[in-house]
This record gives C-alpha cells, structure tokens and sequence, in this order.
C-alpha cells in the first residue's frame, strides 16, 4: 500500500508532470524522425539534466525512452520508414493498410497496442525489480562478473545483424571502456601522452558519434531520397472487430516484449521481431501479414513497448543495461550519482517508486499526445534533413563539449561519428559497442577482483553456482544463433 | 535472380583487394595489431603490488579475441559473400570534409565559428540555397544553441575571435 502511494506520488508533483509531459513530447518528436530516437535523444538531452534534480531527470528520459519507441510506429505507418529501429516490424503491415486508406486506423492500434505493452511492462518492472535486487544481494563478484559475461553474449543475438560480427562490435565497446588510467594500478593505457585520455574515453561522446553523426553521415549518402507520405485523417480507437481480432496477440506480445526486455543487452528491436513473427504463427489468417494485418501492428508494437519496463528491471536492479536506452538511462543515474542495484532498493524506494510511476503516467501521456496529436507529429517528418541535420550536428557538439567541457570529446564524438558509419554501411550494429563500454569496467573489474579472491585459481569461477548458471546461460545465448540458423537452413 | 543476389555474385567475382570483407578484415586486423603492439608497452605492476591480471592482460585478450573472431568473419564472408556497396556519393565526402574543416576552424579560430560554418556547408551541399535559410541554420540557431547553454546551464565555451568578442 505504502509502495502503491510512492508509484503514484508523481502525479502530485506539477514539477515532475512538466518534466513528464515535456518528456513525452520530446520522445514523440525524436520517434518519428528517422534517425534519431530514444537512444540518441537521451544522449543529446542528457547534458541538459544537469540542472535537474536526479528524480526529474530520470523520469525526463524514461519519459523519452517509453515515448521515443511509440514514436517510431507514426513514421513506420505513414511513410513506411520506422522512425527507429523498434519500429522496422510495423512497417511490414503498417505502411499496407495506411496505403488502403486506412492510416487512421493502424495508427489507432499502434496506439492502443503499445500502450498496453507499455503499461505492462512496468508492472512487470513493479513486481520483479524487487526480487531481482533481492536476489543479487546474494551475488559477489564473480557472480556480477558471469553476469556481465552473459550480457555481453547475449549480444550475438541482437537483431538480424550476425552474431559474431556484434561479438567484435561488443569487444571493440569493452576495449574503448579499458581507455584511461587502470583503476587498480593507476597504469595508463592507450592514452598516448594525450592528458585528457587519462580520465578514460566517455559514453556521451561515444553515443552521440555512434548513432548521431554516424547517422547524419548516412543522410549524406541520401539526399535525394524521396519519402512517400500516406494522408492521415485522424487516428481511430481500434473497432470491437479489431479488439476481437488483436486481444491475445496483444497480451502475448506485452508478455515476449517484457521477457525479452528483461534479458541483458535485448531490447525493443529484437522484440517486436519475436512479437511479429509469433503474431503471424498463432494467427488464424497468416497469409494476410505482409499486407496490412491489423494483428500484425499490434503484434509489433505491443512488444516493443513492453520491452521498455522490461528491460528497466535490469538496469536498475543489477546495473546491468537491458538495450541501448537503458545504457544512456543507467549514465544519467551514475552521473547524478545514483548507483543502480539492490542497495538501490533498500535505500531510496521513493526515488524508485518515482521511476515505476512515472513510466506508466507516460504511457498514458503519449496514448493521449499520439492520439490527438500523431497529425501534428507526422508532420515534423516534412522539415528537410539539409535544415535537420546541422541543427542536430550543432546541439550533438555543444552538449558533448557541455559534459566536461572538453573539446576532446567533441573530437572523440566525430571520430566515432565516422567509425560507426563505416560500421553500419559493412554490418557491424552499433548497439553493442554502447553496452560493451558500459559494461567494460564492470567485466573486468569484477574480473580481477575475483581473480583476487580465488588466488588466482580460473576454475574456482565454476564452484559458484550463480556464476555457473550465468556461464551455462552465456553457453546457450552464443550456440542460439547457430541453432537458429541451422532451423532457417532445414527449412530451406 | 533478385538485385541481392546479384550484388552478392559481383561481390564474389572481385579481385580480392577490392573485396569489402577483404578490406574490413584487414583494416581490423590491423588496427588490433597495431593496439596489441602497445599493450606490450603498458607499464608492468612488480607482483606484491598487482592484483589479479597485469594491467595489460585485459586489452591484450580483447584484442587477440577481435582478431580471432575477425578472421572468422572473413572466412565466413568466403562461402557468403558480403552484400555489395553502393559507391559513395561526393555529399558523403563533402560532409565528411566539413568535420575535418569543422576541427581545423574550432581549434585555431573559433567554437562557434566552425558550428556555423559546418552547418551552412552541410545545408548548402546538401541542397538548401536560400539564404534566409541557410541564416537560420549557420547563425540563427547556433546562436540560439550558444545563448542557451551560457545562460540555462552556464557553460563556458572555448575562447576563439567570436566567443572572446561575447565575454569581453
């Protein structure tokens, strides 16, 4: 009872609610951009939290984050460009029935799919957060240590990219994290006489330039791109028809969206892949996806937002991000000095209870923001990139060089700019380089710490049955692609 | 045969210096060895002082991890040749000069200066011809990007002829 006035303690704050609404806002405009989104939003906004309190500025980009998903879906439908990556499923069905005419109502089912993915994913992050934070009370380090391990292998399942090409990505993230002076022995490493390197290479600098500029270059490559924008009416409440139709579809992708947010590294991409194709497996009327399934929307979106709440559970009980968002989210508490974790829990539940509330306040926002307002959203999508981008170019350089005011990491942001283009054009995503550097320290100082306790003895590492099942874990998580495309292979 | 595939087999059919998978490996395999050669440069911690792994261990097996899996990726790219790239447009290389251009002004002239003059390049090159526009871009906002962050969050920027003009 005392938790449930904390959850909702942020509806009498007016301070967190202009904090929430402007968020939303914020997240909305960002999702339906292409390019952008909730990850390079949180990165470019996060500078600008600075002159929050720690609470406001959490919920400021969980506010994006959970708004920002949604908002790739107007773009998917409209003009058949998923304004972010979790969106690319609702493409598949969204753009073909817009074209039919019916926008208005994809959208509406979008909407109230995503919604509901969202709302219950933070219900899932109400009940299991706790019990995670309780559970890593029992972890030392080498059990964080195995944990991270299996984090960081779950990356060779992200997306459609190929697994072993998102290992070198997340490789290349921790060796970037091992910059710096080594914080057990004061050695510098890969400093190269540059001071400044000293203090280590920093992650808004790095996620700007990865997703960013990176972006902005891949713009640049298509200027004379012409997008094709279906006329939008006005957004419609799914039909009882509809509802018939997508009720089961909804409730199983909010349940795979928040189990797939809640594994480390997953997030809302791989979702509402997963949610989309069990869509179309359960569907009485397979044949229809591809060409405007209303069950296919819903499929898509519900799981992408369920993976918002999802993969919050991670991030703020072990301090483990659960996707991109939630690396830049995990920043923004360890830069307002907030450590994620059990101790989290026990210490500041009114912080965490602000959290959990104020993503369900944003869920209903952006409900009532994309339904009256998907019009008006769609229409940012007209400002041309040649205005767009060096506004976008200008606010990615003053708010990298705002962090430490240091000009080195505005040079650090473009060099990573360039490095993630080139990754992108030859395969390489981007996401597990983020989660790779914010996992580094973690992955080695645990690492060494444990090394410490065991003597120096590897295989003490297997006689720690929490550690061992993270390792059995990590086991399954690489062979899964393997299995994957062995089954795709049978099929064939 | 679809467009994929064929971009797949011209690909294939490549000498191999002009191969993608070829010249991403190697790039790779390069820039690791070279970051593996001064790992052996990291300063060694005598043994009472050290604690678990020398300080370059760590790097050393990332390093020799991305080689590995590199040269995976290569042999793999042997039996499935990597999608063809389209050649990339001169905007591209435009773009990419502005942010050498960008470092050059901000380093040796001005902060500001070089945000205006990347912005109005990339606006310029990438089509945008009116002036009233490209103001908007190359001054208007960037002022309105400086204002905001030295008075809502107090920010001081690097001195160069602009800034020492506003702080004088």
């Amino acid at each position: 009872m005392e938790n449930l006035s904390l959850i909702f303690a942020p509806l009498f704050s007016y301070k967190l609610l202009i904090v929430l609404f402007f968020g939303t806002i914020f997240g909305l405009i960002l999702g339906v951009l292409p390019g952008l989104g909730p990850t390079t939003g949180g990165a470019l906004i996060l500078p600008f939290t600075m002159t929050l309190d720690p609470l406001s500025a959490i919920v400021l980009l969980t506010a994006i984050y959970c708004a920002g998903t949604y908002g790739g879906a107007i773009t998917a439908i409209l003009i058949n460009t998923p304004g972010t990556p979790a969106a690319a499923a609702t493409c598949l069905d969204g753009y073909p029935l817009a074209q039919k005419g019916e926008a208005g109502r994809a959208l509406g089912m979008a909407t109230v799919s995503s919604v509901i993915g969202g709302i219950a994913s933070v219900i899932v992050l109400i009940f299991f957060a706790p019990l995670l934070a309780n559970l890593a009370y029992e972890f030392g380090q080498p059990e964080y240590f195995a944990l991270a391990i299996f984090g960081l292998t779950m990356l060779a399942s992200i997306g459609e990219g190929s697994p072993i090409k998102n290992l070198i990505a997340g490789a290349f993230g921790i060796l970037i994290s091992t910059v710096g002076k080594d914080f057990m022995t004061s050695i510098d490493r890969f400093t190269f006489g540059v001071n400044e390197l000293t203090e280590g290479i920093g992650f808004i600098p790095v996620v700007v330039g990865l997703f960013a500029l990176s972006e902005m270059l891949t713009q640049s490559t298509l200027i004379n791109q012409i997008f094709n924008r279906v006329a939008l009416k006005a957004v419609k409440l799914p039909s009882l028809d509809d509802y018939k139709k997508t009720w089961k579809t909804i409730l199983r992708s909010s349940g795979i969206g928040s189990f797939i947010g809640v594994l480390p590294a997953e997030g809302g991409t791989v979702a509402s892949l997963i949610g989309y194709a069990e869509a179309k497996r359960w569907s009485k009327k397979p044949e229809e996806f591809g060409k405007g399934s209303i069950e296919g929307i819903a499929g898509a979106e519900a799981a992408n937002n369920a993976a918002t709440g999802g993969a919050m559970v991670p991030t703020l009980a072990l301090g483990i991000p659960g996707s991109a968002t939630t690396a830049v989210i995990l920043t923004g508490l360890i830069i307002h000095g907030v450590r994620p974790g059990p101790d989290l829990f026990r210490e500041q539940p009114e912080f965490l209870y602000g959290i959990f509330g104020s993503m369900l306040i944003a869920n209903v926002l952006f409900f009532v923001l994309g339904f009256f307002g998907a019009k008006i959203f769609a229409r940012i999508t007209l400002v041309p990139n040649k205005i767009l981008w060096p506004m976008i170019f200008a606010v990615s350089v003053c708010g990298t060089y705002s962090l430490n005011q240091s000009i080195i990491d505005v040079w650090i942001m473009l060099l990573f700019g360039v490095i993630g283009f080139f990754m992108r054009r030859y395969g390489f995503s981007v996401v597990p380089v983020i989660i790779g550097l914010i996992l580094g320290e973690l992955v080695e100082g645990t690492l060494r710490q444990s090394l410490v306790i065991f003597d120096g003895n590897w295989f003490m590492f297997l006689k720690r049955p929490i550690a061992l099942t993270f390792f059995i874990l990590s086991l399954i998580a690489l062979s899964f692609p393997l299995i994957k495309k062995n089954k795709k292979n049978d099929k064939i | 045969m679809n467009d994929d595939q064929k971009s797949k087999g011209a690909n294939k059919s490549l000498p191999l210096f002009y191969n993608d998978s070829f010249i991403v490996s190697f790039v790779i395999i390069l820039l690791s060895s070279i970051l593996l050669y001064f790992t052996f440069q990291f300063d060694i911690v005598p043994p009472i002082l050290n604690r678990g792994i020398q300080p370059a261990t760590f790097p050393k097996a990332l390093l020799i991890l991305i080689i590995f899996l590199t040269i995976i990726t290569y042999l793999l790219s042997l039996k499935n040749s990597w999608k063809k790239q389209k050649k990339l447009p001169t905007s591209f290389y435009l773009t990419l000069s502005s942010f050498i251009l960008f470092i050059l002004i901000s380093k040796f002239l001005d902060f500001f200066l070089g945000i205006s003059i990347l912005s109005i390049i990339v606006s310029f090159f990438w089509g945008e011809k009116r002036i009233l526009y490209l103001l908007l871009v190359g001054i208007i906002f960037p002022l309105f990007v400086f204002i905001f962050f030295e008075v809502v969050l107090g920010l001081r920027f690097p001195a160069g002829i602009i800034t020492n003009f506003y702080y004088s």
